[in-house]
């Protein structure tokens, strides 16, 4: 598939054309064109960093409609663990579980759960793997960073599902089971703090088809579900808990730390992680037997579409989990989602090489050299008035053909200087002959 | 219009605040011709090295990047002390770079055993004006 499912869109009526998300894309991935942003689809990767930082809220998320549950018989709700983080004075994780159940869902099943899962499989197939440090598959954002720039390091992502893959599948199972019902008539929705996240089931990477039906932002259900914590009710939670360490997986560095890893790095920031996949894919840390890469600062928590502050929502994550009683993952509840292999990715992640200038070799070192000369010529100020994010980035729109020279406003600021002087001569000339 | 391509980047003595720029401006650059990955990565390790080796031992100098259709050449050109015993300095562990520079985590005689690993043709031609450092990466 050539073009893909993208969930950060532009609300073009909001865009101002201003440069805040053309300087701040990781992935060079948007231009100001004719005074609106424009996403060039191959190179995004759905972090949502733009989403963070524009000042107009032009940039937005496509997540499925409330309605959408209606869709099918039985209804389940996967929350993210960033979800308990969002409320004050929560007592415990079983009032959203409640609270969730009052929405309309005859189900929740923790995303958490499917993390102790995932933790509990994570140390298997660690053992088994050479290219080190391995690399969590669990951000998508990162997932697709790593396509699309980082194509060596493809064969150090783990192979397996994330936790909400895996939560879809044990959700349905076990209610189909428990209810005798067709796993074909339930809808497993997944409660994201990230757009990734909703490009990942969209159109997903090492898996054909996700088993998740449809995915709802924490913001935008976050009112609905306060209204229904603040109900009096007596909480009752049925069936088992995620563990700790399942809900830790919120924060950057739990997943290595539920995985039972000492010899891990953890990076949250997509800028950071940048840097520290260069690294990776120079060797340098070939020492290292696990890398844990989180697009969002503070890890899930900071997702671009929560509501509350990730600091905040990190501490209330912590104190809420004082509460949980089982601290660590049940790995005999993981045994036979391990041993069906349906913790597993069952395609390979394809590389989507976007850094290219042209097919063919020779022309692209031509054209590199025009760049070379065009950004010689530029002032070098990388102020993106041009609506490319800096001088260099415009020089190879240019040779791409995708841009001009005069959409340099110091270029343009020369070309007009020029023109009124030539005018100023033709006047006095003629004034000489008159 | 030439074949190839050719690009030469200044490297400073002792500059350690841009260490890694000049590998990483090639490996963008090899990014964008459309160059396979694996052989990216070889020629970004061998061009960290060389580029360390020269901000750390020589006075400083030029590293030069060309590219035709069947290979990549580095040519790293300094001046300074050069490599007194180029046999010695080619075994893995073997490192004259002072005790300063090692507590900065360089230093760890790996440097031309990694270039060496990682290219497909090295030239070494070094005296006390200077060193000559020749690599060669086929591209298949």
């Amino acid at each position: 598939m050539n073009t893909y499912f993208h969930s950060v869109r532009l609300d073009r009526d909001k865009c101002k054309g201003c440069t805040n998300c053309i300087k701040h894309c990781p992935t060079e991935a948007i231009r100001v064109c004719n005074g609106k942003a424009q996403i060039i689809p191959e190179r995004c990767i759905d972090c949502g960093e733009c989403i963070r930082i524009c000042p107009y809220h032009a940039k937005i998320a496509y997540t499925d409609p409330f309605s959408d549950i209606g869709r099918f018989k039985y209804k389940i709700a996967l929350p993210a663990p960033t979800l308990y983080g969002q409320f004050k004075n929560l007592s415990s994780i079983g009032r959203v579980v409640m609270g969730l159940r009052l929405m309309g869902f005859d189900d929740v099943y923790e995303v958490a759960r499917g993390a102790d899962i995932v933790s509990c499989a994570i140390r298997e197939r660690l053992a088994c793997k050479d290219n080190l440090p391995v690399i969590s598959s669990a951000c998508p954002a990162i997932v697709r960073l790593i396509q699309v720039r980082f194509p060596n390091l493809i064969n150090n992502i783990i192979d397996l599902k994330s936790p909400m893959e895996v939560a879809a599948i044990a959700a349905k199972r076990e209610f189909a089971q428990k209810h005798g019902v067709n796993e074909s008539d339930i809808g497993a929705f997944f409660i994201t703090p990230c757009p990734a996240k909703v490009t990942s089931i969209k159109n997903p990477d090492g898996i054909e088809k996700s088993r998740v039906d449809g995915a709802f932002s924490v913001i935008d259900i976050y009112g609905l579900l306060a209204s229904q914590l603040k109900k009096p009710g007596v909480v009752t939670i049925e069936g088992p808990t995620a563990s700790v360490y399942g809900v830790g997986w919120a924060n950057s560095g739990g997943e290595a730390i539920a995985a039972g890893i000492q010899n891990y790095l953890a990076v949250d920031g997509i800028v950071n992680v940048i840097k520290v996949l260069e690294e990776i894919e120079n060797m340098k840390l070939s020492d290292l037997q696990f890398f844990e890469g989180l697009a969002c600062p503070g890890g899930c928590v900071g997702g671009p579409l929560t509501f509350e502050n990730p600091f905040v929502a990190r501490a209330r994550i912590r104190a809420l989990s004082s509460k949980i009683k089982n601290a660590e993952p049940s790995c005999e509840y993981a045994r036979p989602y391990i041993d069906d292999g349906s913790v597993l990715l069952s395609q390979p992640i394809e590389a989507r090489p976007v850094m290219k200038i042209d097919g063919d070799m020779l022309t692209a070192m031509r054209k590199l050299e025009q760049i070379e000369e065009i950004t010689a010529r530029l002032p070098g100020l990388d102020c993106g008035s041009c609506g490319s994010p800096s001088c260099r980035a415009m020089a190879e729109d240019i040779v791409r053909g995708d841009a001009k020279e005069i959409d340099c406003i110091f270029k343009l600021r020369d070309k007009v200087t020029s023109l009124a002087e030539q005018m100023v001569e033709l006047i006095g000339r003629d004034k000489k002959e008159k | 219009m030439s074949s190839g391509y050719k690009e030469s980047f200044s490297i400073v003595a002792g500059d350690f605040a841009s260490a890694g720029e000049v590998s990483a401006r090639i490996k963008s650059i090899l990014r964008m011709i459309g160059i396979d990955p694996a052989i990216i990565r070889r020629v970004s390790i061998a061009a960290y090295e060389a580029e360390l080796n020269m901000i750390i031992h020589s006075f400083g100098g030029e590293m030069t990047l060309k590219i035709d259709s069947g290979s990549i050449h580095i040519d790293c050109v300094d001046t300074g002390p050069g490599i007194e015993d180029i046999e010695m300095a080619m075994k893995e562990g073997f490192s004259t770079a002072s005790p300063d520079i090692q507590m900065m985590g360089f230093g760890a005689g790996m440097g031309l055993p990694n270039i060496k690993k990682n290219s497909d043709e090295m030239e070494i031609r070094s005296d006390p004006g200077g060193t000559h450092l020749h690599l060669k990466f086929n591209i298949v």
